[in-house]
């Protein structure tokens, strides 16, 4: 059971966002961390290879700058390798071309019978590109799975629905992208992250997988104006002295909802 | 102008289009006089309320028959523009179905997408899409500069749902093509939560609770308010990812959308991921322990203090009232 995660390295979510004053894209210098999202895809990836009893999780990433860091996350918490994708001529790139690169890397890899991905990123939120990934490698494809499980050739996944959720069976090898909070992922041992540094992390660029046209020029989109949106301004904020909870009776009332 | 040719992803449930589905519409037809609806199923219960809407045209596939929608709606609907109907925008809804479709439509198709958006225009630009972006602080505003079709998602709530007068248009019938090896998912079964009360997105009011109610079992105090005033109750997704209470109740930049009359905020500090959700609400009551909680500040009324001891001092009111 051979399983890539396709995992994205982001500015830390705690500290806050700004964008290029030139591009208006979402500035990426400073610590890239991997992101949480991931985190859950990995994890399930690992059990899954556990409970097969053999194979091995392997992760693809794309990056305009060398970012390793959030992959040897991944790594220590035992993957086998990494494969990533940085290109200066990446910056700027769209969904598809996200897409594209990443399942060049996959195919670059060897393909593998599974590949996971987050539903979304929590810098981008575009939530695209796992079936997108899909397409161009022209696999089925199972988003928003809560659970997963692999009988024989058949994968069999619990899908989150607008309504509750519903029980899925696919045909490998597929795609899947995985929500939040299915699997709690593990903290890296000390010696995975030792083991981590050793572990193989090539490098290619958009061109060694041979994916054109990539970054603004091959994006198809373009930018146009940043504006300040109207702020909501704060009202009325009170301490409760035991009898504020009056205050949000009197306020209802007010509206006529009560 | 650079739009003559409009199609909307539509959607229904039960054989009611959805309130999605009608934003969507209503702001199509403000664009072009051509709005076309694709309906991944059966239309014909509802074709009337999608021509009411604006649709001039209906092209349904009928059931898939457990196929997933992703695969199957956007071979159907790559099958149309090969025969040469090509619109020259395609509007989603931002749900599973939707950005599924569009996803697999932009590789076959070889186009972008944009996500996330809460407004079009057609402008001297050409078409522009617009999305907030830092928990709503910041619009970007994003023009396509490729050919068409071009593919644009939207938030719920985006747009305003309003009838116009147009009559019911014909249903055009078109066949989901041989999906290959790509068609290996299928539906085995579906589980419908059960809920009691509004729904979530649709009440008129929302009492969400988030971490600083401690814990799991606290959370009863949010459903017992929520059914006093007759709303729906959310959460924030710390409490979801915590396993508190299941996703269909998060409220937020992943969850749902909801513009209640009012929404009251338990034990939510206001992460900018949660206040995505919510800041549209035409009045917000926060309750939380501490002052600088970010919540406070689209709050029209904030009450700093402890959960544990003001909202059963408000159940115990309104339960008295009736």
């Amino acid at each position: 059971m051979n399983i890539v995660v396709c995992v994205k390295q982001i500015p830390d979510p705690a500290s806050p966002g700004a964008l290029d004053a030139s591009t208006h894209a979402l500035k990426r210098e400073g610590k890239l961390i991997l992101d949480e999202s991931d985190a859950y895809g990995v994890e399930m990836a690992l059990q899954l290879v556990a409970t097969a009893g053999a194979g091995e999780v392997n992760i693809v990433s794309m990056a305009p700058n060398g970012e390793t860091s959030g992959m040897r996350t991944a790594l220590a918490m035992g993957a086998a390798k990494g494969l990533l994708v940085s290109d200066p001529a990446l910056a700027g790139s769209d969904a598809l071309t996200t897409a594209k690169v990443l399942a060049a890397a996959i195919t670059k890899l060897g393909g593998a019978d599974l590949v996971i991905a987050a539903t979304e990123s929590s810098d981008g939120y575009t939530g695209t590109v796992p079936e997108q990934i899909a397409e161009v490698l022209g696999l089925p494809s199972v988003t928003f799975a809560k659970k997963v499980k692999i009988e024989g050739s058949v994968l069999k996944v619990d899908r989150q629905s607008e309504s509750g959720y519903d029980e899925v069976e696919c045909t490998l090898p597929a795609v899947i992208s995985v929500t939040a909070g299915v699997v709690e992922p593990r903290y890296p041992s000390f010696k995975g992250i030792m083991d981590a540094k050793k572990k193989p992390l090539d490098v290619v660029t958009a061109g060694d997988l041979a994916v054109t046209p990539t970054g603004w020029a091959g994006a198809g989109q373009k930018i146009v104006n940043v504006t300040q949106a109207e702020a909501r301004k704060a009202g009325e904020v009170i301490e409760d002295d035991g009898e504020a909870f009056g205050k949000i009776v009197a306020f209802l009332e007010n509206l006529k909802l009560i | 102008m650079a739009i003559n040719n409009i199609w909307v992803f539509a959607q229904g449930t039960g054989g009611v289009a959805t309130t999605g589905t009608l934003e969507l519409l209503t702001k199509a037809r403000s664009l072009s006089s051509k709005v076309t609806a694709f309906v991944g199923g059966d239309a014909s219960g509802f074709a009337a309320s999608l021509g009411e809407h604006g649709a001039t045209k209906i092209y349904a596939t009928g059931d898939l028959a457990g196929k997933l929608p992703g695969v199957a709606l956007s071979a159907a609907i790559k099958t149309i523009i090969d025969g040469g109907d090509s619109p020259d925008v395609i509007m989603f809804p931002q749900n599973y179905e939707g950005r599924d479709t569009m996803a697999r439509l932009s590789v076959k198709l070889n186009r972008t997408l944009l996500t996330n958006n809460i407004d079009i225009a057609d402008s001297g630009d050409g078409v522009i899409a617009t999305t907030p972006v830092f928990g709503g602080n910041l619009l970007v505003a994003t023009a396509f500069t490729g050919p068409g079709p071009h593919l644009v998602s939207f938030r719920p709530k985006s747009f305003v749902a309003e009838p116009a007068s147009g009559g019911t248009p014909e249903i055009v019938a078109v066949t989901v093509p041989d999906l290959g090896t790509q068609g290996g998912a299928r539906v085995v079964a579906v589980h419908t939560e059960q809920t009691t009360g509004p729904k979530l997105d649709e009440a008129a009011i929302v009492v969400s609770g988030g971490r600083g109610l401690g814990e799991a079992g606290n959370y009863s105090m949010i459903e017992d308010l929520a059914k006093l005033l007759k709303g729906a109750p959310g959460a924030s997704r710390a409490i979801v990812d915590a396993g508190w209470v299941p996703y269909s109740y998060q409220v937020g930049q992943t969850g749902k959308v909801v513009k209640p009359s009012v929404y009251i905020a338990a034990g939510i500090s206001g992460a900018t991921q949660h206040m995505v959700g919510m800041k549209g609400s035409k009045n917000i009551i926060a309750i939380n322990k501490d002052k600088e909680a970010p919540i406070f500040g689209i709050a029209d009324l904030g009450i700093v203090g402890d959960v544990h001891k003001v909202l059963p001092k408000l159940i115990e009111a309104l339960k008295s009232r009736s």
